[in-house]
C-alpha cells in the first residue's frame, strides 16, 4: 500500500514537472502556429457537433426539470433565468469539460501512445524537432482555447434546448425567453464560469499527453494510455472545480 | 581535409544497460567519414540501439558517443538540432508520421529546415520518390503501403536534406530482391556521389558486401570482428564465417 502510494505520488510528481514544462515552452519560439491550429481544428471543431447535440439535450432535460419544480410555486416565469444560471454557472463548463476529456483526452492519449510505441516520436526527434513543442505544447494551447468555446456553444445550445422544451408547453416567443434568460445573468456569473474552463483543457491535454507520450507495452499499453487519459483527466476536471469554484466565490461572493 | 581525420562517428567505451542486461558493453567504435560500415549480428545484439545512441535519442550509461568530434551528450539543444540536421536516420519499421501522406512525410524535414518555395520542396520530394520506386505514390497514406514500400518512403525522408551521415536500419528487409537491390545501389551512389558516410544494420550479407567498405560483427554487447567483408570471411569465430556464409533473409 505504501509501495503504490509512493509510486502515485511520483506519477503526481512527473506530470506537474510535464504540465509545468508545457507552460513555460509555450512562451519559446518555435511556436508552431501551423499545427497548433491544426489541432484547433482537430480538437475544437471537430468536438462541435458532440458538444452541440449534448448542450441541446441537456438544455432540454434542465428546462423540464425546472419547470416541474418552479411550477409548483407559481414561479413559471423563472424557468429561463433559472436554466441560464444552471448552465452558464456550472453544468455547461463542466459537461463539456467532462464530455471533451472523454473525446479529446482518449484521442490525444491514444495518438500520442500509439506514436510512442511506432518509434514515429522518436522520428521527429531525428529529424531534428522538439517533440515536446511539436505534440506536447501545441495540444495544451489548442485545448485551452478550444474549452472556453466550446462551453459557450454548450451554453448556447443548452438555451436552445430549453427554448424547444419550453415552447412544447408555452408559446413563448424566442426573443422573450432570450431576455428573460439573460435578465439574471452578469459579467461575473459568464467570464470566471467560462475562463475556468481553459484550466480543464490545460488538465486534459496535459494529462492525456503526459500519458500518452509515456505509453509502454505496445497496442496493449496504447489502449491503456487512452482509457487512463480519460479516467485522471475526468478525476482532476471535478477536483479542480471545487477549488476553481471556490476561488470564483471568493473573487465573486455571489 | 580536416574534416575528413575527424572520424564521422565515434563511439568511446559506450555501456548501455536495460535492467540487468548489457546490450552495449564497454563498446568503442570508430566510422571514418565518407566510408560505408555494415553492423551485423543476431538479433537483439544493440546493434539499433547503437544507432539511437549516436542520433542522441538514447545516452549511453557510460562512455561517450562524438559525432564530427562533438560529444553529442553535451551538445546544447540548438547544436543538437543542427547535428540531427546532418543525420538522416532510417527506422528499422520506417516510423513514417501516419497522419501524413508519403510526400509530406518527405517533405517534412525539408519544410522544417529549409527556406525552399513549395514548388522546389514537392519537386525535390518527387525525385526522392523516385530513387526509392514510388513515384505514383506521393498522396498515398502510410497506412495504405505496404512494410517495404514504407521503408522505401522512410529511406527517402531520410535522404531528404541530403545529410552527410545516412543510418539505415534494415533498409533492405521486406523488400523483394530486385528492389533490395536498387537500394544498395541507391546508398553506394550517395556513398560515391555526395560522400555520404552510410552506418547500415542489416541481416542481409549479399547487401552488406556490396555497401560495406567495412563489416562491424557485433556479439554479446561487444564488437567480435571488424574489417573489410574478405577479412571476415576469413574470421577465426566460427559465428562469424557462418555468419557471412549466409545469404541472409533482409
Amino acid at each position: 500500500m505504501r509501495q503504490r502510494l509512493i509510486a502515485l505520488l511520483e506519477i503526481a510528481g512527473d506530470w506537474g514537472v510535464f504540465a509545468g514544462r508545457s507552460i513555460t515552452e509555450a512562451f519559446r519560439p518555435p511556436f508552431e502556429g501551423r499545427e497548433i491550429v491544426r489541432q484547433l481544428f482537430e480538437l475544437g471543431c471537430r468536438s462541435m457537433p458532440l458538444i452541440a447535440a449534448a448542450g441541446f439535450a441537456v438544455g432540454v432535460v434542465l428546462s423540464m426539470h425546472t419547470r416541474a419544480s418552479l411550477a409548483r410555486f407559481g414561479a413559471e416565469a423563472l424557468i429561463p433565468a433559472g436554466l441560464a444560471i444552471a448552465l452558464v454557472r456550472e453544468t455547461g463548463p463542466l459537461t463539456a469539460a467532462l464530455l471533451l476529456s472523454g473525446r479529446i483526452g482518449a484521442g490525444i492519449g491514444a495518438e500520442l501512445g500509439a506514436m510512442r510505441v511506432t518509434e514515429q516520436i522518436d522520428a521527429l526527434e531525428a529529424t531534428a524537432v522538439d517533440s515536446f513543442k511539436y505534440l506536447v505544447v501545441t495540444r495544451v494551447i489548442a485545448c485551452v482555447i478550444a474549452l472556453p468555446i466550446l462551453t459557450t456553444l454548450m451554453n448556447f445550445t443548452g438555451m436552445l434546448g430549453g427554448y424547444a422544451a419550453e415552447s412544447a408547453v408555452t408559446s413563448m416567443p424566442l426573443r422573450t425567453y432570450f431576455n428573460a434568460a439573460f435578465s439574471l445573468i452578469g459579467f461575473s456569473d459568464l467570464i470566471p464560469a467560462t475562463a475556468k474552463t481553459m484550466v480543464f483543457g490545460f488538465i486534459i491535454a496535459s494529462v492525456a499527453s503526459y500519458l500518452g507520450v509515456n505509453t509502454t507495452g505496445g497496442t496493449e499499453g496504447v489502449g491503456r494510455a487512452s482509457t487512463k487519459s480519460v479516467v485522471t483527466a475526468s478525476i482532476l476536471l471535478i477536483l479542480a472545480n471545487v477549488v476553481l469554484v471556490k476561488i470564483i466565490f471568493f473573487f465573486y461572493p455571489a | 581535409m580536416a574534416s575528413d581525420i575527424v572520424p564521422a562517428i565515434e563511439l568511446r567505451h559506450v555501456t548501455k544497460r536495460f535492467g540487468n542486461r548489457n546490450v552495449l558493453d564497454d563498446l568503442t567504435l570508430s566510422i571514418p567519414a565518407r566510408q560505408g560500415l555494415c553492423l551485423l549480428g543476431r538479433s537483439g545484439t544493440g546493434k539499433s540501439v547503437m544507432l539511437k545512441h549516436i542520433v542522441g535519442l538514447m545516452q549511453p550509461d557510460a562512455g561517450q558517443v562524438l559525432v564530427e568530434g562533438k560529444d553529442i551528450a553535451r551538445m546544447s539543444r540548438q547544436q543538437l538540432s543542427v547535428t540531427r540536421q546532418r543525420i538522416g536516420f532510417l527506422f528499422q519499421n520506417a516510423a513514417l508520421f501516419d497522419s501524413l501522406s508519403v510526400g509530406d512525410n518527405v517533405a517534412f524535414p525539408l519544410r522544417r529546415h529549409t527556406d525552399a518555395s513549395n514548388a522546389e520542396i514537392v519537386s525535390r520530394v518527387r525525385t526522392l520518390l523516385e530513387q526509392v520506386g514510388l513515384e505514383r505514390d506521393y498522396d498515398t497514406m502510410p497506412a495504405d503501403l505496404s512494410g517495404g514500400m514504407q521503408k522505401r518512403a522512410g529511406l527517402a525522408r531520410a535522404m531528404a536534406l541530403a545529410p552527410p551521415i545516412l543510418l539505415a536500419d534494415e533498409p533492405s528487409a521486406g523488400l523483394d530482391p530486385i528492389t533490395a537491390a536498387e537500394i544498395d545501389a541507391l546508398l553506394i551512389d550517395l556513398k560515391r556521389r555526395l560522400g555520404t558516410t552510410l552506418v547500415v544494420v542489416t541481416h542481409n550479407i549479399p547487401s552488406a558486401r556490396a555497401i560495406g567498405d567495412e563489416l562491424v560483427f557485433v556479439h554479446e554487447a561487444k564488437i567480435l570482428a571488424r574489417g573489410s567483408p574478405d577479412l571476415l570471411d576469413r574470421s577465426e569465430h566460427p559465428l562469424v564465417r557462418e555468419f557471412m556464409r549466409s545469404a541472409g533473409s533482409g
